[in-house]
């Protein structure tokens, strides 16, 4: 064997090593998955909720939690209900000790989203009432679960 | 969105498998120009294992992350391959046929561990007794017949012509422990307190359990002489502490009581002072001829080692006392030079990596903070083995994971990566679908 044979062997190894890290950098990079804020149905979406919801003037398009430990989390509203509470199925998972694991219930009806409490220990609020019963939540104004506010955006 | 990505996981598998490959074939030409006999052997040998290892974990765990199992391979390999170069070099006690022997266990385990494993949560439910069983394995080689004293440290159990660590094992169970504990705790530890000088103080009470921790690894340190568990055990509270709570004070408290526990024992116990001589006057004639060494012969090989190294097979790993064990890594350094170990060290922190993000994609606190843990302690092992060989901070015996000859620190790693997998694969699996138009709630209307 020659120095330089040597030389080229002990170079292409390591450039090997490096080309394995960096292949697994690539495996990160197109494997990165963001937080759980939008579950699985995950090429559906894409298409279908365009065409089918065409919100009118006027009508809620997205569901912002404006306090609390998810604060900043949006969800686009589409035809589906929205179950909050901390149970891990429900679309908005809070940790929060003071909202039920079904906590409360958000789903459209004839163009409007009626907020709904499903027998939580503390109670939905919406702006400073408690909801007792299925009630339309107009835009922009709070609704209260524990720690959690939430509001309907255009 | 997340896939299951076994294609890519297959794919880097495989490359792991054929770097290590190229590893053999490089020892082989540079000890004397030919491809060594075993290379096929070891390789093929190391492929159907990690094929193996794949398959259940394609079965068993299909949604885990795809290069915890890779990433693993590579370093176990590339530890195979100096294990193999420094038993060529004629070192007494390196066998790197013994090492593939504890690798194939270890994948057994790591396989064993996920199939009977099917949810990790079930460990929450065994915390204590995770954390008696912690107790009982550091303390058993104190145990007379069972406990062995070899090379200095009372932390063997010798079982017929083997010889089991059991501090190794131990560190995972009292990382449940403390998941589990501190799930329960964590409020109480975070919220009540005084604030004291930009610190929130803990109340007494609270302050039990790390106590009780503290006290326990000093005592380990002080009985078995085993730095480097002492101090890999309590690194490791302090953090899933830290974790936990989010409160920096924790930290300090758990540096205060380190600092305040070394000073003591460096003063009270011959060897532990012995260890901080070694550190600061490591070349002094004096400690040089006896006890400073192994840590200078391994500062001398990575020296020489230099950017590029000597390449695989071309360097002097016979004098560095367990350049196969402790301190093999100085003498992968000496071979290939910064620049492997620099690739080496990444793959390591991709290993850590994947194991943080397993634990913020994870659900529930508890897999949280099992997740972290266990990427944190050993990311903590790196830190102190390698930190010690390059004398950046008093060396402790430790192994170096997944590279030193070791079974029982093979094995426990191997579990470790397998309860990773578990996580992970319970974190990417997509969520069971929300309640939908499936009439659960009906809306009354009057």
């Amino acid at each position: 064997m020659s120095e330089l044979t040597l030389l080229l062997i002990r170079l292409a190894f390591l450039a090997l090593l490096w080309f394995f890290v960096i292949a697994a950098v690539g495996v990160i990079r197109t494997d990165l998955f963001g937080p759980r804020t939008a579950p699985a149905p995950a090429r559906k979406p894409a298409k279908a909720p365009k065409p089918v919801s065409k919100p009118k003037r006027g009508e809620p398009r997205q569901m912002v939690v404006t306090g609390g430990p998810l604060q900043g989390t949006v969800i686009d509203l589409t035809e589906t209900p929205i179950t909050i509470g901390r149970a891990t199925d429900a679309t908005l998972v809070l940790s929060d000790d003071y909202a039920s694991s079904r906590h409360a219930r958000l789903f459209p009806q004839d163009g409007q989203w009626i907020v709904e409490d499903l027998g939580s220990t503390n109670g939905t609020y919406l702006d400073r009432s408690k909801v007792t019963r299925p009630t339309p939540v107009p835009l922009g104004v709070p609704i209260r679960i524990g720690k959690t506010v939430i509001e309907l955006r255009k | 969105m997340t896939a299951k990505r076994r294609g890519a996981q297959l794919a880097m598998l495989a490359f792991a498998v054929v770097v290590v490959m190229c590893a053999y074939a490089g020892v082989g030409l540079g000890i004397d120009g030919q491809i060594p006999a075993g290379m096929l052997t070891y390789g093929l040998g190391l492929g159907a294992l990690m094929l193996a290892a794949y398959l259940v974990l394609a079965k068993w765990a299909p949604w885990a992350d795809p290069l915890l199992l890779p990433l693993v391979t590579l370093v176990n390999g590339i530890g195979l391959v100096m294990i193999y170069r420094i038993e060529q070099a004629g070192q007494p006690g390196a066998s790197a046929t013994t090492q593939l022997m504890w690798t194939a266990l270890g994948v057994v385990m790591f396989s064993a561990t996920l199939i009977v494993l099917k949810d990790h949560r079930a460990l929450q439910r065994l915390t204590y007794t995770a954390g008696f069983a912690g107790l009982a394995l550091l303390l058993l080689p104190l145990l007379p017949f069972v406990g062995k004293e070899i090379n200095g440290a009372r932390i063997w159990v010798g079982i017929g012509p083997f010889s089991i660590q059991p501090s190794e094992f131990a560190k995972i169970t009292l990382v449940v422990f403390f998941a589990g504990y501190l799930v329960a705790k964590r409020d109480v530890l975070a919220l009540a307190g005084r604030r004291l000088l930009f610190i929130d103080l803990p109340r007494a009470r609270d302050l039990g359990p790390v106590l009780i921790t503290w006290a326990v690894s000093l005592g380990v340190l002080v009985m078995q002489k085993d730095l480097g568990s002492s101090l890999l055990l309590f690194g490791a509270f302090i953090a899933m502490l830290y974790i936990a709570t989010q409160r920096t004070s924790w930290v300090l408290i758990g540096a205060l009581l380190f600092v305040g526990g070394a000073v003591l024992a460096g003063q009270i116990f011959s060897h532990v002072e012995l260890r901080f001589n070694i550190w600061l006057h490591a070349d002094d004639p004096a400690l040089f001829e006896g006890s400073s060494f192994q840590l200078m012969q391994g500062l001398f090989a990575i020296g020489s080692g230099g950017i590029l190294g000597t390449g695989l097979g071309q360097g002097h790993p016979n004098p560095i006392p367990l350049s196969f064990s402790d301190f093999i890594f100085t003498a992968t350094g000496e071979e290939l030079g910064l620049t492997g170990l620099m690739a080496l060290l990444m793959v390591y922190a991709l290993i850590v990596e994947r194991g943080l993000r397993t634990s913020l994609a994870a659900r529930d606190p508890f897999s949280k903070l099992l997740a972290g843990g266990l990427s944190f302690i050993l990311a903590w092992q790196v830190f102190i083995i390698v930190g010690g060989v390059t004398r950046l901070i008093p060396l402790t015996g430790l192994v170096t994971p997944f590279m030193s000859a070791g079974g029982s620190a093979l094995l426990a790693n191997w579990m470790l990566i397998a309860l990773l997998v578990r996580m992970s694969d319970a974190a990417r699996k997509p969520p069971p679908q929300a309640i939908q138009d499936e009439g659960l709630t009906q809306v009354m209307q009057r």
